[in-house]
């Protein structure tokens, strides 16, 4: 049956493994050196270069971590809800290949905002964990990243897997708005957002620039990192075909 | 988009809108139980439980704190700039505790409505600023305060 193409043509190319693993093969050296770039410039300016809180002093900078690897987590699940989704509408295989490749970045990310967090609420709030709605949110993201990867490698048969985590990626997806809406809905601990899209941060921008820096730096560190992953995978799957065959004899 | 695909497509959004509405649900219901403090205006209204132990959130009131000269007990107001609820604590209070700061105490109301709390925490705003920034502002008398609203959701 023929079918009205809808999409651009290199998004119908993405999906053949070959081309994929060669179209990621060709972007990843620029975002690892804009990776680089961004991380230690990011890293350098936020650690020595912006000021210190005037309540906080120092110990505030664990935002230029805590806030970049919370965002990330949550963009990263919202990523794998939607490739897993892919997966399941258009039995797209590069879809669950996506999606079976960000768990295990997105679970490193939330135990990371999960951790600068306690480290900074000790000094701050004291008290290293409180069960508020953000942070228990948070917890339950991490957990459902642990499901996605369990179920995965419980079930032997690999499209099976990834139809199953694909459903719990989805099902776990209405965490996404609360996690982002707890602290507007209810009464928190945590504050309610420092970066808004709407409106202007609620700092000046000698200390909002870095940040954002170091945001759009993990934004590139996890491209790297997905490719990288992305491209393990597909050599793993596709380890019976022609090319690939080819590609590890001509190494 | 063929038929076998679009049933897949109505499979999934059920799934997603499904999942929404009844975690959607479930949380309105629940959502006393999820705010982690009561107001001072809930507090005197009576919504929060007697006898147990609670959380009150609020600001604490400018010129309220008044500490013990032998000992660690310090009383001060918490408000929402509608009511005010003391609050009395024996224990070393966290760094950012200050007037005007938000807290976040926990323990028992006693019978003169006085919460004698077992824990003050900090509840620190999204304002963040260099401290000549501050000093700025103070002077201008243009600091950001948090709205009383911010204790009441």
């Amino acid at each position: 049956m023929a079918e009205k193409k809808w999409l651009p043509r290199w998004f119908y190319q993405l999906a053949s493994p070959r081309w994929c693993y060669q179209i990621c093969g060709k972007l990843l050296p620029w975002f690892t050196v804009a990776m680089l770039l961004l991380l230690v410039g990011g890293t350098a300016w936020s650690l020595a270069f912006a000021p210190a809180d005037y309540q906080q002093g120092n110990s505030f900078r664990i935002i230029y971590l805590h806030v970049p690897s919370a965002i990330l987590a949550q963009s990263c699940y919202m990523l794998m809800a939607v490739a897993g989704a892919i997966g399941l509408i258009w039995k797209m295989k590069i879809a669950d290949l996506v999606a079976k490749s960000c768990a295990p970045i997105g679970a490193s990310m939330a135990i990371l905002a999960l951790l600068t967090g306690a480290i900074w609420g000790k000094p701050t709030w004291g008290s290293w964990w409180v069960w508020d709605a953000r942070l228990t949110s948070m917890l339950v993201l991490f957990f459902l990243y642990l499901g996605v990867m369990a179920l995965n490698s419980a079930i032997e048969s690999e499209s099976t897997a990834a139809q199953a985590t694909a459903v719990l990626a989805l099902v776990g997806l209405v965490n996404i708005p609360i996690i982002k809406y707890s602290v507007e809905w209810w009464n928190t601990l945590h504050q309610p957002a420092t970066f808004k899209l709407t409106e202007k941060p609620a700092m000046p921008a000698e200390m909002w620039v870095p940040l954002l820096v170091m945001v759009i730096a993990f934004y590139c560190f996890f491209a790297v990192v997905l490719m990288m992953r992305l491209r393990n995978e597909i050599l793993r799957r596709e380890r019976r075909s022609g090319w690939v065959k080819e590609l590890l004899l001509s190494n | 988009m063929n038929p076998k695909r679009k049933k897949r497509l109505y499979l999934v959004l059920f799934i997603v809108v499904g999942v929404a509405v009844a975690v959607g649900l479930t949380m309105y219901a629940l959502s006393q139980n999820i705010n982690l403090f009561y107001s001072p205006t809930q507090i005197a209204q009576q919504e929060a439980p007697q006898g147990r132990r609670i959380r009150a959130g609020g600001m604490v009131v400018e010129g309220s704190v008044q500490r013990a000269a032998a000992d660690l007990d310090v009383t001060f107001d918490i408000t929402d700039y509608a009511h005010t609820v003391r609050v009395h604590y024996t224990g070393i209070l966290p760094d950012l505790f200050r007037e005007g700061q938000g807290i976040v105490a926990q323990g028992e109301i006693d019978a003169n409505g006085v919460l004698q709390a077992v824990e003050v925490l900090a509840k620190h705003d999204e304002n963040y600023m260099p401290p000549e920034v501050a000093d700025a502002l103070q002077k201008a008398g243009k600091m950001p305060m948090p709205a009383g609203q911010e204790f009441n959701k």
